[in-house]
Formats: C-alpha cells, structure tokens, sequence
C-alpha cells in the first residue's frame, strides 16, 4: 500500500502518470541483452592478429615464400648445381631472373633452394624444441623441488657448452648435411622454451583451479597438458615463432663460416658467404640471399610480435 | 635469505657448473675424431709421433688426462697450445682478451646507452610514426644477422664512402665500425625491451601520482619509471656483458682484429685441444660471474626480490 503511494509520488514528481507508460512486447524482452557474438580464444586472437598490418604482411611473404621454395623448383628449367660456363656472373634478366653466380648457376633458383633449407631447418628444429622444451619445461615446474633444481642446473651446464662444439662434433660425427646442422641447432636450442614453460607452469600451478582438478581425481600429466601447458599456450606459440629465425640465423651464420651444409648445395648462409669473395664486382650476387634472410626473418619476428599482441590481450595497446 | 650467504651460495653452485662444464667439453672434445697432429705434422716418422703423443700425455686414457688437466688447471697452468708450437694457452689468452674486451665494453656501452635512449624515445613518444619507426628499427635490427651487418657496414663505410678504417684496432676511429656491427643486435633488443618494460610502468598509478604532483616529464621518465623497469633489462645485460665481452668470431675475422673470439672457431677447426678447453672454461666462467652479479644487482635495485 504504502509502495504504491510512494511511486504514484515519485511519478508525480517527474511530471509522469502511469499511463505515460506500456508493457514490452515480448520480442523486446531481450533488448538489455547486448553482446557480441560468442569467440573462442584462437577466433579472437586471429581477429586480432589481422588488425596488426606488419604481422599480416609478414604472414602473407611468409607464405609465398613457403610455396615458391616448394613449387619453383620443380617448374623451374634449372638446378641448383646446374652450371653453365659460358653464362658466367650475367646480371639478372629474363632468361636469369636473379642472374647468375661465377659458375654460371641461376640464382634464383638457388635462393629458392635455400629457402627450402632454410625454412625446413627453421620449422624442424622449432618444432622439435617445442616438443622437448614443453615436455622438460613442464616436468620440472610441475614437480619441482630437488629433483626440479638437478635438472635446471643439468638445463644450465648443457647452455654454457658453445653451440659451436656442438656443432663441430655433429658435423663431424655425421657428416656436413642439413640433419646435422638440425641436430646441432636443437641440442641446446630447446633450453629456451623449457625454462619458460618451467616458469608458466610454476605460477599457473598455484591457482585454483589446479587444486580443484587434483581434488577432482584428475592424474598429473592430465593436470599438467590439459590445464597447465594449455593456460600457457600464448607464451608457449610466442617463444616458438621466435625460435624459428634463431634457427634460421644459426644457419645461416654457419653457413657463412664454412662449417654448415656441404656444397654445391645452397643455402642462404652458403650463398652469401660466397658471393663475398665478389662483393666488390658483383654486389647484386650478395643482394639476394640477404635480402631472403632479412625479410624472412623480419616476417617471422613481425608474426611473432603480433602474436604476442593477438594471444595476451593484457598486451593489446 | 642473507645476502652474502646468497652469494656464496651462488659461488658455489658457480663452480660446480664450471667443473661440470670443464668436463663434458673435455670428453666431447676427445670424442671428436681427428688428431692435432693429422695436418702439417703427418709426415713426421712413426717414433717421433709416438714420442710426441707421449709429450703430451694424449697416450693415457681420457679419464686420466683430464684428472691432470684439471690439476694442472687449479695451479694456473693451461698447457701449450697444440697448434701454435711453444706458445702457452695462458699467453694466447693474455693476448687476446684485453683487445676483445675493450672493443667489447665499446660495444656494450654503445648498446646499452642506444638501446635505453630509442627504448624511451619509443615509449614516450607523442607522435605515432617515432613509436612505428623505433618498433620497425628494432624488430629489423634483430632481423639482420651480425655478419651480414658487419659486411654491409665495410662495404658502405669502409670502401664506397671510405669514412672509416676497414682493419686493425690502433686509433679510436677503428673502433667505430667493429663497435656498431656488435652493438647493433644488442642495441635492437634492448630496445624492444626498455619499451614494453617503460610502457607497462606507464599504466601504473604511481606515474600518475608522480604527473599530478607536478613532477616534470623528464624527471619523471629518469626517476621513476626508468627505474622500476629496469629489471629486465639489467637482466639482458649481465649475459649480453658476457658474450661481447668474449668476442664474436664473424666481427673479428671480418675487421682482422687479434682477438680472442676468432680464436675459438681456430682452435676448434684446429683440434687445438688446450686452448678449446681453456677458452670454453673462460667463456663458462664469465658467464656464470655476470649471471650472478646481475642477480645481486637486481636484488639491490628491487627489494621485492630479496624478500623471496
């Protein structure tokens, strides 16, 4: 009674009566509901990475270079160690896209070649670091404790060895091949991701949830894969991206020095480090092996970034 | 945790990962095939050969000569270099290490001053396109290998432009060049992480305490939020020391400097066992001291991390 007083007042304080007002239909019933359609975190993330121009050209130079280093050589009239004397050093025409080197091979196609070296010896070895690094990385933060320190202080001595020894002994253990240059790069080269998954894993652990799922009867391995690793998993494609051009580089930077795959094959590093000899009479020859590492790995670490951005949105400006 | 029991812990644990690492590179390097005396000396008849194998003690098993490597190490005495006929591995350091040390503090201090200065420039930055150019300078400074930087720099400014010395180290300006094509990595990774740090310091309240209580920009930016993002970066750094510190084998070949970081790849090529060895201890052992003062350092700056 007194409720129904004090908003016939109320209403008539604002100059309204009840009849000012009407009943909703019931279509409009749903009017407060606004949201926007529902996403999964990696339809969200991709919605996000598109906005990011550099990240999305880096993609797309990415991708074509993928396809060229499949598909070129096999609709390309030339080899990678086809030679041709009397077309020694041409400059770059239509016959010779990129010219030719001082024996007289395409170079075009020889950077395509190197490309496929390249790009296979970065995804592969990122690949495999991801694996072992996520597996020794998760590992020890999940369990920590004694055993956790032996294994990171193992993690740190293995990082101290030169990457050169190991490569050295690789080489010469199993030849100067693109699976030795493999082997080398991931020896130590997964040390990176386990320490940070190491660090994920030990702070995700304390949350709840974690607690909840153990106090459910859910098995370690199920709480560390399926909660742990998957609540890290930003961190964890981030890292990978930026393991690629590490490999990429180390490659390349061994190639450079004489000690990475054997020639005549090609590979960007063994490209540049022979057009250097000429580099004062032909400098187009250096031109195009640099100019595929800079803008591979420039796309790699544009994709990585965005990633960054797209995956934690805590880092979305 | 008491700070010098923390870092006598630190020492300790220091040492064990140097002997650990003195170990497995002394029976890596013994797994390796090839023998120091395979080249030039192979000519040599059948008795002298097994005379001077017997020199230096490469007849007795790997176990043995590394428990007298390792003795003679602790006394100082890191052997004669097996390539380099007469000259101590101690010498060849002594040599060495002053010339890639300096040229490496050179380069250090270029990327630490650099790096900080475009870092800032690039979190502060009023106008969109200084942010974008800082981000694509630095994202490309990563993207370009050193050697290619390295030959790009001689070619350029060393031959075309002719502005700079290309070989050697005896006046400051031969340092220019060697300095920058170090720096360059450095520079581009400290920037990219002085920027995220300062710019996640920015959504911090204090800052806005700091502003609406009249404090100048500038002081600002160098008293407090400089500052407190520091930590990642001093983090970087220790490590970065290090490593330029010791040198880089494609900057020193590429300037012909007589440094110590050519060395490395030499000695390895050569099966130069002493000084492979010698070499990788020093290159440990910096490491882990720079490891260890970084984190003294980061406790003095941040007291959040003491109290763990």
């Amino acid at each position: 009674m007194e409720n129904e007083m004090n908003k016939d007042l109320l209403l008539a304080e604002d100059g309204l009566s009840a009849d000012d007002f009407e009943l909703l239909e019931e279509t409009e019933k749903d009017s407060e509901f606004i949201a926007v359609e529902a996403k999964t975190y990696f339809q969200d993330a991709w919605k996000n990475f598109k906005k990011n121009k550099l990240a999305t050209a880096g993609l797309i130079f990415l991708v074509i270079m993928l396809l060229a280093a499949i598909f070129t050589p096999m609709l390309s009239p030339y080899t990678y160690d086809q030679q041709d004397l009397t077309m020694r050093n041409a400059l770059p025409s239509a016959k010779h896209l990129f010219g030719t080197d001082k024996f007289g091979r395409d170079i075009f196609i020889r950077v395509m070649y190197g490309a496929r070296i390249s790009l296979s010896v970065g995804f592969a070895s990122a690949f495999i670091n991801l694996i072992l690094g996520v597996m020794y990385g998760g590992f020890c933060g999940y369990f920590g404790g004694k055993l956790d320190m032996i294994l990171m202080r193992l993690v740190d001595i293995i990082y101290s060895v030169p990457t050169l020894l190991y490569v050295i002994l690789v080489m010469l253990i199993f030849g100067s091949n693109i699976f030795s240059v493999l082997l080398a790069i991931c020896i130590s080269g997964w040390i990176g991701m386990a320490r940070q998954v190491r660090a994920q894993v030990m702070s995700l652990k304390e949350q709840e949830y974690a607690l909840a799922a153990k106090v459910m009867g859910a098995s370690d391995s199920r709480i560390l894969f399926k909660h742990l690793v998957i609540n890290s998993i930003g961190p964890i494609i981030v890292t990978t991206t930026h393991m690629v051009p590490s490999a990429i580089f180390t490659e390349a930077f061994l190639a450079f020095v004489g000690i990475g795959i054997s020639i005549p094959q090609a590979s960007w590093g063994t490209m540049a480090s022979e057009a250097r000899g000429l580099i004062m009479s032909y400098p187009i020859q250096m031109v195009w092996p640099v100019l595929a590492i800079c803008l591979t790995i420039l796309s790699l670490n544009f994709i990585g970034d965005g990633l960054n951005e797209a995956l934690d949105p805590r880092k979305r400006s | 945790m008491q700070m010098s029991k923390y870092i006598l812990k630190r020492l300790l644990f220091g040492v064990v990962t140097l002997f650990a690492l003195a170990a497995i590179t002394f029976f890596l390097m013994h797994a390796i095939p090839g023998s120091p005396f395979a080249g030039e000396t192979s000519h040599v008849p059948a008795e002298i050969r097994a005379k001077l194998i017997e020199h230096y003690g490469l007849d007795k098993s790997p176990t043995e000569q590394f428990v007298i490597y390792m003795k003679n190490a602790l006394n100082g005495d890191f052997g004669t270099s097996l390539n380099r006929k007469g000259m101590l591995v101690a010498d060849i350091i002594a040599m060495g290490l002053p010339v890639t040390a300096k040229l490496g503090a050179c380069a250090f201090c270029l990327a630490m001053f650099m790096g900080i200065l475009l870092g800032t420039i690039g979190a502060f930055a009023k106008h969109r396109w200084v942010k974008n150019a800082i981000t694509f300078f630095a994202t490309l400074g990563v993207s370009v290998p050193g050697f290619l930087f390295a030959l790009f720099l001689m070619v350029v400014f060393g031959v075309l432009l002719d502005w700079f010395p290309l070989i050697g180290l005896s006046t400051w300006k031969h340092y220019i060049m060697p300095s920058v094509a170090l720096s360059i990595g450095p520079i581009a990774n400290i920037t990219r992480l002085t920027k995220s740090s300062l710019s996640e310091q920015l959504k911090q309240d204090y800052m806005i305490l700091a502003r609406s209580k009249g404090t100048g920009q500038v002081l600002v930016i160098i008293r407090h939020a400089l500052k407190n993002a520091m930590i990642p970066i001093i983090t970087s750094a220790g490590p970065l020391l290090a490593t330029l510190l010791t040198g880089s084998f494609v900057v020193e070949s590429l300037f012909s400097i007589p440094g110590i970081g050519a060395e490395f790849v030499n000695s390895v090529s050569n099966r130069d066992f002493t000084l492979i060895m010698a070499l990788t201890i020093m290159y440990g052992a910096m490491i882990i001291v720079a490891n260890i003062l970084t984190d003294i350092i980061s406790a003095m700056i941040d007291p959040r991390i003491r109290l763990k």
